[in-house]
């Protein structure tokens, strides 16, 4: 490993043991605003991991990060609380595949329509089911969970996902996604398995995100289709991945931490304007960054540099 | 039973053929996939149900208001938002990703101006609630005006895009955006015309919901969902492919709401939608490509 790598470990490794250290001195607010930013930084890289460099644009974020709260709900009392969590993990991994199998194979329209439409379905599936099988709308969750916990494993969620994303950026599979990205055609010519690396990337993200859900959902104590399967969320995990700069290791949490921080500020202080707001931002981010912060910050610099070079 | 299941999805089959071509339009020609477009529907509707409960002005008069603001504000947006995505965009890949993202965001806006205004509770008014007996079973004669409407405006559609200079202008823009300059075609303009004519359907299709339906601020998203459904069923850029598609899919639709469980619909959508993706990705009536 080259110094540079090494020096990042180093530093890494103390931010997340300072993170790690951080509950202690804080209160629950703060805590919880906390757990939200890790949470979001998890969903953006996670999606940004997949979307970023094919660009099929998942709209259903929320669909997998629902499920895998669901699943906490449902098994919660049955299973040990780890083998729940694989659960909720496993069943975001075998609906990405399904999903993936049907759609992947097509053009990136056919996706986004189906990931569009797929957290209705998977809430109105889930709302029917309970109604007519279980006959309860609604389940509570009571785990012996604490809040500093629910941090500790999203920090430990968030380390590995970036650590995944990471890896799949240096590996031949994230070479493979971007050569996919960039011109399917030629992808397909130089002897790249177009559908299964899409098919296994999204999979893998899915899983991370049902793994979001299923942690934070003892936070809730009660659960219900509509709480759990917000598109707020969706529309959220989208809006700050493309923020950071959707191409870019760290564009993802450095677009989620400050969008989070400024959403739960526009929830407190203009609750009935908090989606006109966000559609907005979301639209001046498309026309002005269409890349993202870190990009856009690259391009200015390298200009900037050029400039000096001619004086 | 089984007739009165099928003429209820009759009537909701010929609102989706109606509001699926105007978004066959604005992706087919205007080459832009609007998440936003059930939303402009739902604003649409929500339109007729303020003209009729606060000023009593019948929703067929109200149309002659509605539908020129629809086509107006969707010219509108077009030129501002979506017009500077299309000249920035290097290929369609760039720009059907660039529309999705935009109109995703619009959605978001247009939801939350109607939550604002009208709050999240499901809304509806009375007209025309008077029953009709047609072969012996019942239906609303709301319903067999909106199954009138939606058939006599998607028949004015098609016959004006095939028998009219600048509806051959738009079938060939459909056709082929790169050759249609070279016969004197302003790919733009009529990129502009097709996406405002699009927003105009999706205002005719909310007032003719909003007759039979109740709807609600957050209704838009499933009305976009089964309108893409119906587009992609009925072939990309094909008016009579999503005739035809609609039709299946509100008989389809009501059946399982019928003998099944109403719960499903959208469920059963989404089934149709796979069979659709595994055997006919073009579309029922859609060349396979080559």
């Amino acid at each position: 490993m080259t110094r540079a790598l090494w020096l990042a470990l180093v530093i890494a490794a103390v931010a997340v043991a300072v993170l790690a250290y951080m509950p202690s001195q804080l209160g629950p607010y703060p805590l919880g605003l906390m757990i939200g930013i890790m949470s979001y930084v998890v969903l953006a890289t996670a999606w940004a991991m997949f979307s970023g460099p094919t660009r099929y644009i998942s709209l259903a974020t929320v669909a997998f990060f629902g499920l895998g709260a669901y699943t906490v709900a449902v098994l919660g009392d049955y299973l040990p609380y780890p083998l729940v969590l694989a659960c909720a993990g496993l069943v975001g991994l075998v609906v990405a595949l399904i999903v993936g199998v049907f759609t992947l194979r097509l053009a990136g329209v056919y996706f986004v329509v189906f990931t569009f439409g797929l957290t209705e379905l998977i809430r109105q599936v889930v709302t029917w089911y309970e109604v007519n099988v279980t006959r309860t709308l609604g389940r509570y969750i009571f785990l012996d969970i604490t809040t500093e916990q629910i941090y500790w494993q999203l920090l430990g969620l968030a380390v590995i996902t970036i650590g995944i994303a990471f890896w799949v950026r240096r590996s031949r599979i994230g070479l493979a996604l971007r050569v996919i990205g960039d011109d399917e055609v030629v992808a397909a010519h130089s002897g790249i398995n177009i559908p299964a690396t899409k098919i296994a990337l999204f999979g893998v993200s899915s899983m991370i995100m049902a793994l979001a859900g299923a942690i934070q959902s003892p936070r809730w104590t009660y659960i219900e289709p509509s709480i759990v399967f917000n598109p707020t969320i969706s529309f959220l995990t989208v809006i700050m991945a493309l923020l950071g700069g959707a191409n870019r290791l760290w564009g993802p949490l450095l677009g989620a931490v400050p969008l989070f921080l400024l959403f739960e500020w526009l929830s407190a202080h203009f609750p009935n304007h908090y989606s006109i707001i966000l559609g907005l931002l979301f639209i001046a981010i498309v026309f002005a960054l269409p890349n993202g912060v870190l990009a856009f910050g690259e391009g200015l610099w390298q200009r900037l540099r050029r400039r000096e070079a001619h004086s | 039973m089984l007739l009165s299941a099928l003429l209820t999805g009759l009537v909701l089959g010929g609102t989706y053929a109606l509001i699926a071509m105007g978004l066959t339009l604005q992706y087919g020609v205007a080459r832009i996939m609007n998440l936003a477009y059930g939303d402009f529907m739902i604003a649409a509707a929500f339109g007729a149900f303020v003209l009729f409960t606060s000023l009593g002005i019948n929703p067929l008069l109200g149309m002659i208001a509605v539908i020129p603001a629809g086509f107006a504000l969707s010219y509108a947006i077009y030129g501002v938002m979506l017009q500077p995505l299309a000249r920035r965009a290097k290929h369609s890949g760039r720009l059907e990703v660039d529309s999705i993202l935009a109109t995703f965001g619009l959605l978001f806006v247009i939801q939350g101006v109607a939550l604002v205004i009208f709050g999240a509770n499901f809304v509806s008014y009375s007209y025309l609630a008077i029953p009709i007996n047609i072969l012996g079973t019942t239906l609303a004669a709301n319903r067999v005006l909106a199954l009138v409407l939606a058939l006599a405006l998607g028949a004015g559609l098609y016959y004006a895009l095939t028998h009219t200079r600048w509806g051959t202008a738009i079938r060939a823009v459909a056709v082929s955006p790169q050759a249609a300059p070279l016969v004197g075609i302003d790919v733009d303009r009529v990129s502009r015309f097709a996406f405002a004519l699009g927003g105009a359907l999706a205002a005719s299709g909310g007032v003719v919901v909003s007759m039979y339906l109740t709807f609600s601020a957050t209704a838009g998203v499933v009305f976009t969902m089964k309108a893409l459904v119906v587009v992609i069923m009925g072939g990309v850029g094909n008016l009579l492919g999503a005739l035809a598609a609609g039709l299946i899919l509100g008989i389809v639709e009501t059946l399982v709401a019928t003998y099944i469980d109403t719960g499903l619909t959208l469920a059963a959508t989404y089934l149709i939608f796979l069979a659709i993706l595994v055997f006919r990705p073009s579309g029922l009536f859609g060349r396979r490509p080559s």
